[in-house]
Parts: structure tokens; sequence; C-alpha cells
């Protein structure tokens, strides 16, 4: 009978069982360690090993010997550069116009009842069933210098020629926004939704005008979403390739585009390669430096 | 009403505490009433809770005085300013929310110093109210903590502080213990009891913790289906139930039918020995308290005695009582809450046991009856 003997405490050694219990957490580490495993096998596979090559044919010429000539291009040819700022300033104006159209969509639907919301988030959501081809032709049917966005407004006699509204950064812009707006305003509808509707009201009680209480308690709670939604949004700007090739018609070219180039101008992967290294540690930066302020700002309101 | 003594901007001199006069209060959702007719006059100064079931309106009826709610129709005024039409954040009134509503991304002190910041008082002024807050709700040292940090039973101080730093006309508190275990339910009874000593601000808490209603409040009114039952001290409804819903809801109780025959009350055929009470035309119910009952040994019930015999049913022990079930000779039961202490000779409180119940006339409460 171990179970009477176990409560014979006099009887019993210290460290009872101490043997036996360490092994059965060890087994349980080893068995958590096996069921991440598969995981962690295809996380290897598929990001860190084509990550691994797609840098080691960065600083490999066509002999095969080490070169940092790909990299050296990027920093002399001032066309590099400028696509590089081009990127990043077409997807920072797009990012702050899907904020400014976003941020009060969120706000809306998440002060409607949840069916209500469902409904007109379905709205946000449908154009992503869309292909993102046929979404930017459709763009450019309407944008264009014939197109019905100009026939209505010379109809209308705003304009007396045709506004250039297609084939520059606003073509882009426009488009653009169009298609990351969900991205933004999913994540920060959801942040919304997660906010107590009671703080609101203890606001006011203590004396918050409508305005203050936003301010001061929705505002900074909505953050940590909009950050996610702004995020999100701006790093998926800065591969865009269809969107800018079309709408920008050649006059705005994104690195995507100068990477495609770059894959049949040269006889190797290399300044294709090194292009792409330089958009990832560019973009990784960008991520650091957000979750940087982000922390900044939590200790500002804490 | 002081909080720490200082007194250019505040709303309310000290010692005035104002009375709150509801009238006429309607308000439906569709075709259900939330609250129906309802009129309540509170006294400056008082505690009053709303008790009920849920359901039972008590909430809506503070929202609608802390303007969270529009009511159909009615008034509700404060001293003498009628609120019914004014938003919320003109009202001057402190809120104590349910699950305390504190702002997560603010620290304990800047809780409590977001009133006093929103009504523009200078910093050094703010500091100061709110470090004699967090003295008043006995928060010390934790004004630096974030919300996260604290045990629920601050968050209920720094709720209450929150709600009273600003000196309002009124505080409302909506089931403000709920969330809280039975050990910290009761050390917050008494010390909202304390803070309501020591402020004299005209309260109005809601609960359906019938407990929590007695031992905190000056009043109580009782709400069933969005009307008041009774409205009253705790002691008075407990002694004097209006309806039999009411005695229902405060303290334990056990009804017996009584019927009347030339003018007297009956049960089973016996007058019953009452030492008030009016006499119901028809039928009638006869409460009894189970801890009022005692035993009785056989022919030593007195004059002022009514005397019920039948058979223990079931008797659980509860340490300091002993409770039984007892189906009378009727057909009847009644409940009995016994003291635990030694018997009487000969007396078994064993299940199937025989046994009499007395209960004195002083602690019969006879209600009207119900229809059928």
């Amino acid at each position: 009978m171990t179970l009477a003997a176990g409560f014979e405490a006099a009887a019993a050694p210290p460290g009872l069982n101490a043997a036996g219990l360490a092994a059965d957490e060890r087994a349980e580490r080893r068995m958590l360690l096996l069921l991440c495993s598969p995981g962690m096998l295809i996380a290897l596979v598929i990001l860190f090993l084509p990550i691994g090559w797609l840098f080691w044919f960065s600083v490999i010429d066509q002999a095969g010997s080490f070169t940092t000539e790909n990299y050296a291009r990027i920093w002399r040819e001032g066309a590099y550069v400028a696509i590089f700022l081009t990127t990043f300033e077409v997807s920072l104006l797009v990012t702050a116009v899907c904020v400014l159209l976003g941020y009060p969509l969120a706000y809306c639907l998440s002060q409607l009842s949840a069916r209500a919301a469902g409904v007109l988030l379905l709205g946000v959501v449908v154009p992503f069933w869309t292909s993102l081809l046929v979404r930017t032709y459709a763009w450019l049917v309407l944008l264009q210098r014939k197109g019905l966005v100009n026939d209505l407004l010379i109809g209308l006699g705003v304009l007396d020629r045709p506004a250039m509204l297609s084939y520059n950064t606003l073509g882009v812009t426009i488009g653009m926004t169009h298609i990351m707006l969900p991205f933004l305003v999913l994540p920060l509808y959801v942040s919304m939704r997660a906010i107590d509707p009671t703080l609101m009201k203890a606001a006011a009680s203590l004396g918050g005008r409508p305005a203050a209480v936003f301010r001061d308690v929705f505002f900074p709670l909505s953050l940590p979403g909009l950050v996610a939604g702004l995020v999100l949004t701006f790093i998926l700007c800065l591969g865009f390739y269809i969107t800018p090739a079309i709408l920008g018609g050649g006059r705005v070219q994104f690195i995507a585009q100068r990477i495609y180039a770059s894959v049949n101008l040269f006889p190797t992967w290399g300044p294709a390669s090194a292009l792409g290294v330089v958009l990832l540690v560019l973009t990784i930066t960008v991520l650091l430096l957000a979750q940087a302020l982000l922390k900044r700002w939590r200790r500002r309101f804490g | 009403m002081s909080v720490n003594g200082r007194g250019e901007t505040r709303a309310v001199p000290p010692g005035a505490a104002l009375p709150v006069e509801v009238t006429r209060l309607c308000k439906s959702y569709g075709r259900a009433k939330a609250i129906d007719d309802v009129s309540l006059s509170i006294r400056p100064g008082e505690f009053v809770t709303l008790l009920g079931p849920s359901g039972s309106g008590k909430t809506t009826l503070l929202m609608t005085i802390a303007g969270f709610a529009r009511p159909d129709s009615g008034s509700i005024r404060i001293g003498d300013s009628e609120i019914v039409r004014m938003p919320p954040h003109l009202r001057n009134i402190g809120v104590v929310f349910q699950n305390y509503a504190l702002f997560p991304h603010m620290t304990v002190a800047g809780n409590i110093a977001y009133p006093l910041k929103l009504r523009r008082l200078p910093r050094p002024e703010v500091a100061r109210w709110v470090a004699a807050a967090l003295d008043l709700a006995q928060l010390p040292g934790l004004g630096e903590r974030r919300i996260d940090e604290i045990s629920g039973g601050q968050r209920q101080r720094v709720a209450l502080a929150r709600a009273l730093v600003f000196e309002p006309r009124i505080l409302l508190m909506d089931e403000p213990l709920s969330a809280l275990d039975k050990h910290l339910r009761e050390e917050m009874q008494i010390e909202i009891r304390r803070l309501h000593r020591q402020l004299g601000t005209t309260t109005i808490a809601v609960t359906h913790d019938q407990r929590e209603a007695i031992t905190m409040s000056d009043r109580v009114a009782i709400l069933h289906q969005g009307r008041i039952m009774q409205f009253d001290t705790p002691r008075a409804i407990y002694e004097r139930p209006a309806s039999r819903f009411v005695a229902e809801f405060i303290g334990e109780s056990c009804f017996l039918p009584v019927e009347v025959s030339m003018g007297k009350p009956c049960y089973g055929g016996r007058p019953l020995k009452l030492a008030t009470g009016p006499i119901v035309g028809g039928r009638g119910l006869l409460l009894l308290r189970p801890e009022r009952l005692c035993l009785v040994g056989d022919g030593d019930a007195g004059a002022e005695v009514n005397c019920f015999h039948g058979r223990i049913a079931q008797a659980v022990f509860q340490g300091e009582s002993v409770l039984l079930t007892v189906t009378l000779d009727s057909g009847d039961r009644l409940r009995a809450r016994l003291p635990n202490r030694r018997l009487a000779n000969g007396v078994c409180l064993d299940e199937g046991a025989a046994i009499s119940l007395g209960l004195h006339a002083e602690d019969a409460i006879l209600l009207p009856g119900e229809a059928p």
C-alpha cells in the first residue's frame, strides 16, 4: 500500500519522489520540443534558407568569388538611391492617406452594433477577393486621360481639360491606397472593438466632453492597433510591383520594378539579390524604429 | 464633504450634501418597461441602495441618473437643479462602475488626477488633491503603480477615490463589490460605509446582494419589474415587509396560508396570535422567519406563542446553527434555524422525530394573500 505509506509523513524521507518528478519535467520539455519541431523546420526551410541564399547570391560574382560590387553599385549610382527614396516616399504617403481614411472608418465601424459592423466590414474585405491586377486596371480606366473621372469632371464643367490623374505619383497613391486600406482598417477595427465602452462612460462621468474623452481615453487605447495596421501597410507598400508599374506608367519606379529589371539586365542574380537584401534590411530597420517609438509612447502614457 | 480642506472651485460647500428627487420616471425598451413610473425621494447625505433581482430595472435607474440612459419621461433633480436633459459630463456625478472602468493606460495617480485635469486645476493643486484622495482611500504609496499591477480590492479603492476626488454632487455605485471575493467584499462594505460617514455625500448604490444592501444603506429600495416595491430602512423592510416578494428578497422566509374567518386570521382552523396586523379580507399569508422559531416543550408555550407541530424532514448542521426542515401535520413545510446549543432533555433533532415549534405573536407577520 504505497498510498497509505505516503501518509506516514514522519517515516518518509525528505525529497520524496524528487528524482522521478524531475525526470517527468525533462520528459515534458523534450515532448514540447518535439511538438514544435515541424514548425521550426518549416520556418527554417521556407524562411531562413532562402534569405540566406539571397544574401549569398548578393556577395558572389560570376566567377564565384567574394565581391561587394553589387552593393557598391547601388550606392554609386544615383538612380538606385532615387528609386529607394521614391519607394519609401510613396509608401509613406499611401500609409498616411490610409490612416486619414481608415481611422475614421474603423472608428465608425467600432461604434456600430456587431451585426451592422459585420455587414459593413464585408464591404471592406470584398475587394480582397478580386485580383490585384483587375483592380489596378479598373483604376486606370477611371483615372486615365479620357477616363471616367476626367469625363465626369469636364462634363460638370469643373475642369476644361483632362487632369493628370494617372501615370504619376497621384495615380499610384490612389490605387495603392484602395488596395492597402483593409490592411489598416482590420487590425485597427479589432483593437478598437476591444476597448471597453464603460471606460468612455467613466471618462464622461468624470467631466470629459466627448472630444476630451476621445483624446484622453479612446485614442491612446487605439494606438497599439493603429501602429500594427500602420506598420503592416507600410511594409506591404514597400514591396509593391503591379500597381506602381501600371498606374505609374514607368514614371514612378518602385524597388520591386528595379529588381525585376536587374534580373533581366544582368547575367547573374547578384545585383537583384543585393537590392532585395537592402530592402529587407531597410524594412527591418523601420520595424525596429516603430517598436522603439511605441515603447516610448507607452512610457509617456503609462 | 471635504476631501482635503481647500475650497475655491468646489461645487458643493462642505457639509452641504444634496437631496435627490426622482419623479415619475419611465423608460421602456421596446415593449418591456425597464422603469415603470418610479418616484424616489432621497434625503441629503443619505446612503440608498437599489436592491432587486436581475432585470428589475435597478441598473437602468442608476444609469438614467448618471445620464447614460435617456428616460422616456419623468424628472430627476439634484438639489435645486433638474438634470434629466443634461449630458453626463456636465452632471458632476461620481460613478463607480461594476468593473471599475479604470483607465489601463494611466497610473493609479493618473486615474485619480484625470477629473481634476479636466477641470483645469493647476498642477500643484492636482498633486495635492490626488495625495489626499490616495490617503483617504488608504492607498499609501500606490500612486505610480499601473492598474494591472494592483489587486482587486485596491482597484475598488482607486475607483472610489477617482469618483470622489472632484467632489461630485452625488455618488453612484453600480454593483460596486460584485467582482470581489467574500472576505474582501465584507471589508469593503465597511470601508464604503466609513467613507460615506466621513464625506457625507449622498450616495445611491445598486446591488442584488441583500446582505450588502442591509450592511451599507440608510434606506433600501426594493425593485421588481421596474417598480419600487418598498422603500424603507433595512430593519423596517425586514420586520414589516410589504409583500411576499419583499419578504423573500430580504432574509430567509417561510409562508403559511392564512384564512380569515369571523374577522380572525386562522391557520388550519386555529386562530393565530398576532401582535398587530391588518385583518385582510378572505386570505393572507403568515410570514415566518426561520431564526424566529423556537423549540417548544410540551405545554410550556406561553399565551403569546403560536405552536406548530410536525416532524423533522431534514436537519442540516451549519456550525453556529442547525437548519431544520419540518413537515407540519397539515402537510405544509417550514424551515427553522435553531441556535447550536445544548438541547433540553429528551429533545431530539434527528430526522423523522416529532417536534413542536413556537412563534411569538410579535414575530408573526401577516401579509396580504396572493390571488390563487
